[in-house]
């Protein structure tokens, strides 16, 4: 079984967010940057996961720049194979998509695995365009993964519940909550990280078709209004007639 | 020119697809609605009363499939001549939106949360800690638009509903169950939600969170570690690794309020915080806080809101 597993950076979640340039540019400076945490948790860890179970080969992919393989290593030191690095920024979800299509579709991948969101841009957009330029089914959402020969089952979250799905490979899954469980890479892990393959290669001919043009902080909240522990009706009477929710 | 709004009825018309319907018509052009699945048309019609022009089915279609879907969009877009699509950023528009921009070569916003403005579309990013402003370059365009994000507005007549057969081909995705908890409210819809963390010892505590929750009519969440231990279902695990939410009233005791807790909550219009600890971070993203114990508080909290809906 090939699995391609698709990894974005993504700051660590307790950065502090801030802007430069006249808040046209996300300020790294001072940043920790990580393997996206949909990515790691479920996407990778749930393709290693099948992989012990049925042979075969992990790979991972970023569209990203030299910067980026400190984190690349981190997730090999987690158990993939080998990775990818397609050189070029990312510059928006639908160039990030087509780049790996592109490579995905000299290599007969059987899943393509990417996490539900990006922590920083909480898009959910490239596996579905991977998907649909692999022309391939989509299952987005996912929380559960089983492969038996060519044919997976998963669960997906749907509207106010979960969905039971069948599809055959090779398919395109987005992976949520419940996949798997985070691993903590060992020593060993991380020594063997050091010698991986991690091909890089130089990006298709593709624009972008969106662009972040700037950013805001939202506005800070005014000071919390204290209640009477012993006074709930107090409180009831605030969110009807002050804050007109209830 | 047009803009077509993708209208999930399977279950009747849920708010968020009136919201994409509203949104559609701010856009300024006629408004087409395109549906799959089997909703009578008298229910379809009411699409006119937010603002549809006209809604269009395809009833061949009867599963979520996003390349049957996709291929039932693109033909209707074709045939409409729309240059935008909206759709709600729902789980069907997380999986058709990406593969209908492709399609289409549109440049895609997911979840927006505001009409353009000067060419701009206003997202959610960092998970909820800032927002973008995003141009798409592309003549056609697609925009989700997160739930939430503004009211529908009715008062309009009823439209036409006509069928449509939009090719689908074969779903890829075969539905083999469904399970939908009865008499729940979804998470990311509730526009009233009643959370509870670690503070609340054990799941067997937890009556008191959906009593409340009943009262009020309100959908329940949890905090991150009360999923992982498997005191609730992940599906309520909110924040920046859960599902990220924007109610109007956000009711959160004996939690924390850490940084990834608060990331995906810190849209909620108004928040409410129970805790024994006054220092706790949460109460700093606070509207309205108690210190107090939650065993106590919440029981109370529960007895007001039966006198309010009592008094009416
Ligand atoms: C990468 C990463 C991602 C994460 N993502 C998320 C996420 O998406 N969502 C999330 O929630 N967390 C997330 N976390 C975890 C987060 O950092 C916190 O650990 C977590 O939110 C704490 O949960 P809690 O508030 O329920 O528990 P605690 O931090 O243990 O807080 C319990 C609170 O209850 C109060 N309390 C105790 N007894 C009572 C009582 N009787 N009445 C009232 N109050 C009481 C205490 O004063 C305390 O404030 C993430 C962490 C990491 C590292």
């Amino acid at each position: 079984m090939k699995l391609l597993v698709c990894i974005s950076k993504s700051p660590d979640t307790t950065s502090k967010i801030t802007f430069k340039e006249d808040n046209t540019k996300f300020d790294e400076n001072g940043v920790q940057f990580i393997v996206n945490p949909y990515d790691e948790w479920y996407a990778l860890v749930r393709a290693l996961e099948l992989k012990e179970a049925n042979n075969g080969s992990v790979t991972i992919i970023t569209v990203g720049t030299a910067v980026d393989d400190a984190v690349i290593r981190k997730a090999l030191a987690i158990g993939a194979d080998e990775a990818v690095r397609i050189n070029s920024e990312p510059h928006d979800a639908y160039f990030t998509a087509m780049q790996i299509a592109d490579y995905a579709k000299t290599n007969d991948f059987d899943i393509v695995l990417t996490g539900k969101e990006t922590i920083n841009y909480n898009g959910s957009q490239v596996g579905g365009m991977i998907a649909e330029a692999l022309g391939t089914p989509f299952v987005s959402l996912a929380s559960k993964l089983d492969v038996n020969g060519s044919t997976a089952t998963l669960e997906t979250e749907i509207v106010g519940g979960v969905e039971v799905v069948e599809v055959n490979t090779p398919f395109v899954v987005s992976c949520a909550k419940g996949m798997a469980e985070q691993r903590i890479p060992n020593m060993r892990g991380i020594m063997a990280a050091r010698t991986k393959p991690l091909n890089v290669i130089e990006p298709s001919a593709i624009e972008a078709l969106t662009s972040f043009e700037s950013y805001e902080l939202p506005p800070s909240k005014s000071a919390c209004k204290m209640i009477n522990p012993e006074n709930m009706e107090e409180l009831v009477d605030l969110l009807h007639n002050e804050a007109k929710v209830i | 020119m047009s803009t077509l709004v993708y209208i999930n009825s399977n279950n009747g018309l849920a708010k968020n697809t009136l919201e994409a319907i509203t949104y559609a018509k701010k856009l300024g052009e006629e408004v087409i609605a395109i549906t799959t699945g089997s909703a009578d048309d008298s229910v379809l019609a009411t699409l006119g009363q937010y603002g549809a022009n006209k809604v269009l089915i395809d009833r061949t279609v009867n599963t979520d499939d996003s390349q049957q879907i996709t291929n039932v969009v693109a033909a209707a877009a074709e045939s409409m001549g729309s240059n935008s699509v909206v759709f709600s950023h729902d789980f069907i528009g997380k999986s058709v939106g990406p593969r209908l921009s492709v399609r289409l070569k549109a440049g895609l916003v997911p979840g927006a949360t505001d009409i353009p403005r000067n060419g701009k579309i206003r997202v959610n990013v960092f998970s909820g800690k800032a927002m973008g402003f995003v141009s798409i370059k592309s003549a056609r365009k697609v925009i989700s638009l997160l739930p939430n994000s503004l009211q529908p507005e009715g008062g309009g007549e009823n439209c036409p509903v006509e069928e449509f057969n939009g090719n689908a081909g074969i779903a890829g995705v075969k539905v083999l169950d469904s399970k939908v908890p009865e008499g729940e409210i979804p998470l990311p819809e509730a526009e009233l939600v009643v959370s509870a963390g670690r503070g609340l010892k054990g799941p067997e505590n937890w009556g008191m969170v959906e009593e409340l929750a009943k009262e009020l009519g309100a959908a329940t969440a949890c905090s991150r570690p009360v999923a992982d231990i498997g005191w609730r279902p992940h599906h309520e695990h909110v924040g920046q690794t859960g599902v990220a939410i924007r109610p109007n009233l956000y009711i959160a005791a004996g939690i924390s309020g850490a940084i990834q807790h608060l990331a995906g909550v810190n849209g909620s219009k108004v928040i409410v915080v129970v805790n024994t600890d006054p220092e706790a971070p949460f109460f700093k993203a606070a509207d309205y806080g108690v210190v107090g114990d939650a065993f106590e508080v919440i029981p109370r909290l529960t007895e007001a809101v039966k006198k309010f809906k009592a008094n009416g």
